[in-house]
């Protein structure tokens, strides 16, 4: 019998952050990503955890601010306008230093959009999503094998790190099912001396604060904050390649995006053209070394999007105008499919032969 | 298959209702001339039999179901003419109920029609390698929370044990005990397992009744 297990992308993020030692969950219901909570609500109760439906999105951020402080894995979950809501927390998590784990299966907006996936709330995952300076650890799946490893991962990133990592699917990958294997390493979460879990009279008090009262310390906390974030751009950029070694078109695509240009890349080189992929699985820290690297020998570069273009700044940053890099999209809960793609890599290459 | 009038399919969300309602009103189809599938899922917001809806109007088969299904309006709502299922006796309709106790609530408001005709068959897919129904008896679970919900005694079992496009004939086999346990508890027969079309000959001399379903369209 296969040791595989069929789930739903939303199931395989649950299962695994329960695998990571997550006992506690806090949402509110919001389609795509609602299998999350309900998942949750099943099995916290079986095992000891906590799950608690909140009475809004606001709550259940500032009840992972809680947890997070006493030193516990913690998540919430919700999609693009419930992400929204929760900003403050997210900055105020950022400005506390704490760890914890946050999924967004996004839905096509602005505003209360629609229900169908969509990728368009890059800018607000990798540029912050709430007030001051601060990045959270961003992590874009692309299969529900994926799902639970990122979720896996996010936890262990987020208490080294001591701050947020977000996993950014969207709802295709919420909502397709695929086989997954739950055998996953999960390393034993770091000593958290900082917590607040009672001095018992033998230490002083800790305290997890966001606000500051002198400008300089303040200034001093967002100096030595952007120092560790260093460290992390320089160790935990996570990336994929292929076929990207003697390409002339390189794709760059995340998530269910990277899986329709795949079948494109395919179809291309079918046709004679040298065309690659590379699929950012961190958005933040946004893997630039390959894309300087393809950019030297690169005719051209596509981004392909589910928005209206957001990724492709961090391309074209990426790239240092070597190259021109266009942007190959669908936007609003659509998904381009393979031949759009293709048609984009035959028009940059040139034309039809 | 031989079908009654009605053929419910409830579940587990995710065992697969929704594939197997589109290849059984195939077969359906091959037998009667009007039939009908009625999607009554108010769960799912993706993947939907509307997502068979050429094909079934290429067919002559009529699709019962809600207008908002597969677009953005996040509504659990039932279709406009779903009182046809029971008032038209020469209608022969495949219902493909949503998961769990939660979409069987939806099939409650036709119980006493259905219980006073009482030409019907409710089937309770099931998949082994689903991560809450893993055994007989969370499948039991399951299975009573449905029948709770809806008022409506199952009939049979369908064993749609799989992994999507990796499942072997093997992965299959080593079903077979599970689904008979679960028939066991509950009294009821394993009225088929259902396979992907590639798997059919392979496991034909193996397992009987074997119905081999053709899966729809992958997009990515």
């Amino acid at each position: 019998m296969s040791d595989k297990i069929l789930m739903k992308g939303n199931e395989a993020i649950a299962e695994a952050a329960i695998i990571a030692g997550c006992r506690h969950y806090f949402g509110y219901p919001i389609t795509p990503q609602t299998e999350i909570a309900a998942y949750m609500a099943k099995k916290m109760p079986k095992i000891g955890g906590t799950f608690l439906q909140a009475e809004s999105e606001i709550a259940a951020i500032n009840m992972v601010y809680g947890v997070a402080s006493a030193g516990k894995r913690v998540m919430t979950s919700s999609s693009s306008p419930g992400v929204s809501l929760k900003g403050e927390g997210l900055s105020y998590l950022a400005g506390s230093d704490l760890p914890s784990l946050i999924v967004n299966v996004q839905r096509g907006g602005p505003g209360l959009g629609g229900i169908q996936p969509s990728q368009s709330d890059y800018f607000q995952s990798t540029r912050g999503g709430g007030h001051g300076d601060y990045h959270m650890i961003v992590l874009a799946p692309a299969s529900v094998q994926e799902m639970a490893e990122l979720t896996v991962k996010g936890f262990e990133l987020a208490d080294t790190y001591r701050m947020t990592s977000m996993i950014l699917a969207d709802g295709t990958m919420g909502q397709m099912m695929e086989p997954v294997s739950l055998d996953i390493d999960v390393k034993p979460a770091p000593e958290k001396p900082w917590a607040t879990t009672g001095t018992q009279m033998a230490r002083e008090h800790n305290i997890v604060n966001s606000l500051s009262l002198v400008p300089e310390e303040l200034e001093e906390l967002n100096f030595k904050r952007y120092d560790r974030y260093k460290v992390i751009e320089e160790n935990e950029t996570m990336f994929e390649e292929y076929k990207v070694e003697d390409a002339d078109i390189v794709l760059a695509a995340f998530g269910i995006a990277a899986r329709v240009s795949k079948n494109a890349v395919d179809e291309a080189r079918k046709m004679g053209i040298k065309a690659g992929l590379i699929r950012p699985i961190t958005l933040w820290p946004f893997p630039k070394a390959p894309f300087k690297a393809a950019a030297e020998h690169a005719k051209a570069f596509i981004s392909v999007e589910l928005n209206m273009g957001q990724m492709i700044e961090d391309v074209i940053l990426a790239t240092e105008s070597k190259c021109p890099v266009t942007l190959c999209n669908r936007a609003g809960g659509m998904i381009p499919d393979p031949k759009q793609v293709l048609n984009s890599i035959i028009e940059i290459n040139g034309g039809a032969k | 298959m031989n079908y009654k009038r009605l053929t419910i399919l409830c579940g587990h969300y995710g065992s697969g209702k929704t594939n197997i309602a589109v290849n059984m009103a195939y077969d359906l189809r091959a037998q009667r001339d009007n039939i009908a599938v009625a999607d009554l899922d108010i769960v799912n917001p993706y993947f939907r039999t509307k997502d068979s809806q050429k094909d079934f109007e290429d067919r002559g088969i009529r699709l019962i179901c809600s207008d908002f299904a597969s677009s953005n309006v996040d509504l659990p709502s039932m279709p406009a003419d779903l009182y046809s299922i029971t008032d038209d006796r020469s209608l022969s309709v495949i219902l493909d109920i949503g998961g769990d106790d939660r979409g069987a609530y939806a099939l409650g408001r036709l119980r006493d029609a259905i219980l006073e005709e009482n030409d019907y068959d409710m089937y309770m897919v099931v998949n082994r390698y689903r991560p809450l129904t893993p055994d007989a008896e969370s499948t039991l679970e399951v299975m009573g929370e449905i029948e709770a919900a809806c008022g409506i005694p199952f009939t049979g079992i369908i064993n749609n044990s799989n992994i999507a496009r990796e499942t072997t004939a093997a992965d299959v086999l080593s079903t077979v005990d599970y689904a008979k346990e679960v028939g066991r508890l509950s009294g009821l027969p394993v009225v088929c397992t259902t396979v992907e079309e590639r798997l059919f000959d392979e496991l034909k001399d193996k397992i009987s009744p074997l119905f081999s379903l053709q899966l729809q369209a992958k997009l990515i």
